[in-house]
């Protein structure tokens, strides 16, 4: 991601100035076109405040969400399945790097970004505030959660900012391997013995609601959609992706043979769509403010990973001052 | 608040007889680390054979406000390209 480092907030026009209508109208034309905005191109305040939080968001949701799975590192029933998680949980790492270097090219610092999520400023993902607590967690997050975010990110490759945008098509490539792996733990669990079946619908009974929520409120308190829409850093709506993850994941839990927790899910016949029943939204809101079963716990767990690092961080820094930064490059090829 | 290390931009050649491409950025203590941290984080899957990584300071890069007034003026000599000349049919590896 290219990046202007810290001065594109200065840089950008000043709001009020005498062409800002002009500029605006020249902008919406561009999105319009279906052209990308690149980091130094000019952009309304509040396009880049909106990119700022939801990319940030991202990021940190990634960060945190490798909490849930290293859990389960060392404890994977075989050689196989642990290089899978910790792959799996590498890549999260990635996406987080990816994300942070997006957000920058906003004028944004990461240690401004990372200091906010320390200090519990910042939101992440709702759905990382759950906790994990059977192996078949694994499987249900890989299977669910991973599903739900590529059906969040998969439209995001197209969103309007350039740098947001390529960083999506990256990570995209790689949840396929996160979904797959995830569901094909499921399947072993689901063609194992009894206690295995019941563990994965264990998973499938805690994992389904808390899946559904990751899509954010329904469109009618939903505050950003609209503005998101126009400007096409979003190309549909929170309910309308939910629906397309109900349809595309209840036959693959039926193909397991478990059954999804919701007494009034049924099939639309003339609309060829499932329909599920009412979700909690007050757990939604719970969780987001901080009341989730997690909350503290992962914030805590960031905090000792931080501060256990620093020491490594400030070797580090010293070592390139006494050596100077660029007297180790390697040749270039 | 924490110092943030400095930011370099990666670029890698995919494979053998391509060039290096922009794939994105990273923050790195020294030049060293940024080739160790670009390993990791943006060739987990044999995407590079190379890594090239430049200080996202070092780069100048042009202002879209002069795009215009850069690549303008290339858009009407039509006459820079083979399709331009008209060449009768009979004639052969033209």
């Amino acid at each position: 991601m290219y990046t202007q480092a810290l001065d594109s907030a200065d840089t950008a026009a000043p709001q009020g100035d005498a062409d800002e209508g002009g500029r605006r109208e020249r902008f919406q034309g561009r999105i319009d076109r279906d052209e990308k905005i690149e980091p130094k191109d000019w952009m309304p305040q509040e396009y880049r405040q909106t990119l700022i939080r939801q990319i940030a968001q991202h990021a940190h949701s990634e960060i945190v969400g490798m909490l849930p799975e290293g859990n389960w590192i060392t404890r994977a029933p075989s050689l196989r399945r642990k290089v899978v998680l910790i792959a799996k949980v590498q890549d999260e790492g990635g996406h987080g790097m990816y994300l942070y270097s997006a957000a920058e090219t906003l004028g944004v610092s990461r240690g401004a970004l990372i200091e906010q999520l320390l200090a519990g400023r910042a939101k992440y993902s709702s759905i990382f505030n759950y906790p994990t607590l059977t192996w078949a967690d694994i499987g249900a997050i890989g299977w669910l959660v991973d599903g739900a975010a590529i059906m969040n990110q998969i439209p995001l490759c197209r969103c309007s900012y350039g740098p947001y945008a390529r960083a999506m098509v990256r990570i995209c490539k790689e949840e396929s391997f996160h979904q797959r792996q995830g569901y094909e733990l499921m399947l072993t669990l689901a063609r194992g013995s009894a206690a295995q079946r019941a563990m994965a619908q264990d998973a499938l009974n805690r994992w389904w609601w808390p899946s559904l929520m990751m899509f954010g409120p329904s469109d009618a308190h939903s505050v950003h959609t609209a503005q998101s829409l126009r400007w096409k850093i979003k190309r549909f709506s929170n309910d309308e992706l939910r629906q397309k993850f109900i349809d595309v994941t209840v036959p693959q839990a039926q193909y397991l043979g478990l059954t999804v927790p919701d007494p009034e899910l049924r099939w639309d016949e003339p609309a060829q769509h499932y329909r599920a029943g009412p979700i909690a939204w007050s757990e939604f809101h719970a969780v987001l403010k901080g009341d989730g079963p997690c909350n503290r716990e992962r914030l805590a767990a960031r905090r000792a990973a931080h501060e256990a690092g620093r020491w490594v961080r400030e070797a580090a820094a010293a070592y390139a001052d006494k050596h100077g930064a660029d007297a180790v490059a390697a040749p270039s090829g | 608040m924490n110092e943030d290390w400095v930011l370099y931009e990666v670029f890698l050649r995919s494979r053998s007889g391509l060039e290096h491409k922009h794939v994105g950025s990273l923050h790195a203590a020294d030049a060293r680390m940024a080739i160790e941290h670009a390993r990791d984080t943006y060739t987990r899957r044999q995407e590079g054979v190379s890594i090239w990584v430049v200080r996202s300071s070092e780069i100048v890069a042009a202002d879209p406000e002069e795009a215009e007034a850069l690549f303008e003026p290339a858009r009407d000599k039509i006459y820079r390209h083979p399709t331009f000349y008209t060449i009768p049919d009979e004639v052969k590896n033209l």
